[in-house]
């Protein structure tokens, strides 16, 4: 069942391979972990443990594959509270902001 | 003479020992990042105290206790903390829940009641001792439990809050604390993001995030239900996205007008309030998060969701045009009216500041320092039905 899940997840995933992914410059990064703590806390916490949104802790993102949640990231999820934040971050970014959420 | 010395000396130790201090112009400031908590002096602009460690204040909420003494501060990690504004320290500190939103005082100034995203309910608290009193679980459906949002205190020992996963409102009864009266009104509308009570406690309303529109609940009348205003109010329009929910705090009103924030549109509703129709939309610089009148109702300030957060927008009610934009600084999160509106105080965020304004000239005053402040609460809100 996870086996035909990442079948599934591996399509796109040749374009999103976090390992892969070009880490942002030093500015960058701390521009994104400012957003991470606060656009994204505002929903999520500040702490990451959820709020409105579900927890964003590394336990509650295992088994679930990097592209689908860079996907939800870059496109949000329609009918849902999450919003598409593909105007500000990059694929890359997110990529590596994942990375973040996986082991802060 | 002789005798006398001993006895000024006494006087004059006394008056220094004891630095009397009335807190109707006193105010809270939430630093987010730290979980601190400022008490600031709104007469003289100054920081009095900083109390420190309080928890999670990333969505930090605060209400006075009715002789202004006290300050209870909601901290996202579920803790409930009783600030003496007297003492500059911590009364009493508990967690209660492990995420939750915010929270109400009753109108006798007895009971603390808070919503509680997980596990989702409300809690009902002593305000004295902070003691339990009662545990109002959101159950719904089989085994569910919803998230609670838009809690405020009603007259009557009354507490009103929304569901957001049910789509529910709920109204409880504590005039007998032991035995909470509650009374439920299913099928308001999707997901409920926050609400608001009118400063009469008269008109309960919740704005809706998953369909057009909110839900008003009349509280003279609650045999009526719940009805649906703005049912058609941008149906066909494409929803921009929403960074930041928008947050409905006191009740911005101004003659008939009932000024909210648009959901996924970048403008401000302008309802009517007799018909609860819609009498015009504002267009402003992005998706609003806090739409709040000056006390006398003649102007409303607007601050913004990300991207569009560093700016403020004062539109004049006179006209219901735009007069103002404001540029105060890097994350505009919350701004607050001195108790009789001459003033209002705007937190910026990422600027790690504290701007006051003269709402008239629209003139900056000064600054003060605050790191990462995410809100500002006066002890005025003590007396304010819904606050
Ligand atoms: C306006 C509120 C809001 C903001 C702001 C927000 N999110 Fe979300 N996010 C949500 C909600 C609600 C969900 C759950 C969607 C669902 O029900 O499937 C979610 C889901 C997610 C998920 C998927 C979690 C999972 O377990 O499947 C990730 C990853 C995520 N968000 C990351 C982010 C990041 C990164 C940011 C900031 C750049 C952000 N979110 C900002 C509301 C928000």
């Amino acid at each position: 069942m996870k086996k035909s899940l990442l079948l599934m997840l591996v399509i796109p995933a040749v374009f999103a391979n976090t390992s892969m992914a070009s880490k942002p410059s030093q500015n960058r990064q701390i521009t994104l972990r400012n957003m991470l703590k606060h656009d994204c806390g505002a929903c999520h916490g500040l702490t990451l443990k959820g709020g409105l949104g579900p927890a964003l802790l590394p336990e509650a993102l295992t088994g679930k594959p990097d592209d689908f949640l860079i996907s939800t990231i870059i496109n949000g999820r329609p009918g849902t509270a999450m919003p598409p934040w593909q105007p500000f971050i990059s694929h890359d970014e997110a990529a590596w902001l994942l990375g973040i959420l996986r082991k802060p | 003479m002789n005798k006398l010395l001993p006895l000024l000396t006494l006087l004059f130790s006394f008056s220094v020992m004891a630095e009397l201090r009335a807190t109707g112009d006193l105010g809270i400031v939430i630093e987010r990042e730290d979980g601190n908590a400022l008490i600031i002096n709104t007469t003289e602009h100054k920081r009095l105290a900083k109390i420190e460690k309080l928890g999670d204040l990333s969505h930090a909420s605060v209400v006075f206790s009715r002789d202004q003494r006290y300050a209870y501060v909601f901290g996202r990690d579920g803790g409930l903390t009783k600030i003496d504004m007297l003492k500059d320290s911590i009364d009493k500190h508990i967690i209660q829940a492990g995420n939750s939103i915010g929270g109400a005082i009753s109108q006798d100034g007895k009971l603390i009641a808070i919503s509680n995203y997980a596990p989702g309910g409300v809690k009902v608290f002593s305000s004295d001792t902070l003691e339990l009193v009662a545990d109002i679980p959101s159950e719904y459906g089989e085994g569910l439990r919803s998230k609670v949002v838009g809690l405020v205190d009603a007259p009557g020992q009354r507490f009103v809050f929304s569901l957001f996963d049910a789509g529910e409102i709920w109204m409880v009864d504590l005039k007998n604390p032991k035995a909470p009266v509650i009374k439920k009104f299913p099928n308001i509308g999707k997901q409920p993001y926050d609400a608001l009570i009118s400063p009469d406690g008269r008109y309960y309303i919740a704005g809706l995030f998953g369909e057009s529109g909110m839900a008003l609940l009349d509280l003279w009348n609650l045999d009526a239900g719940v009805k649906r205003i703005l049912p058609d109010y941008g149906k066909d329009d494409e929803k921009l996205p929403v960074y930041k929910m928008p947050h409905l705090e006191g009740w911005a009103v101004a003659g008939d007008y009932l000024f909210a924030p648009a959901i996924g549109q970048h403008k401000v509703l302008v309802i009517d309030q007799n018909t609860w129709e819609l009498h015009d939309t504002i267009a402003v610089a992005g998706q609003p998060v806090f739409v709040m009148a000056r006390p006398d109702g003649r102007q409303v300030w607007v601050n913004f969701a990300f991207p569009d957060n560093n700016q403020v927008q004062i539109i004049d009610v006179k006209d219901l045009s735009l007069s103002k934009t404001l540029s105060p600084g890097k994350a505009v999160l919350h701004m607050e009216f001195t108790p009789r509106g001459e003033q209002v105080w705007v937190a910026v965020r990422d600027d790690n500041q504290l701007v006051v304004y003269d709402t008239e000239t629209l003139q900056e005053i000064t600054r003060l320092p605050a790191n990462k402040p995410n809100g500002i609460f006066f002890s005025s809100r003590a007396h304010k039905i819904g606050l």
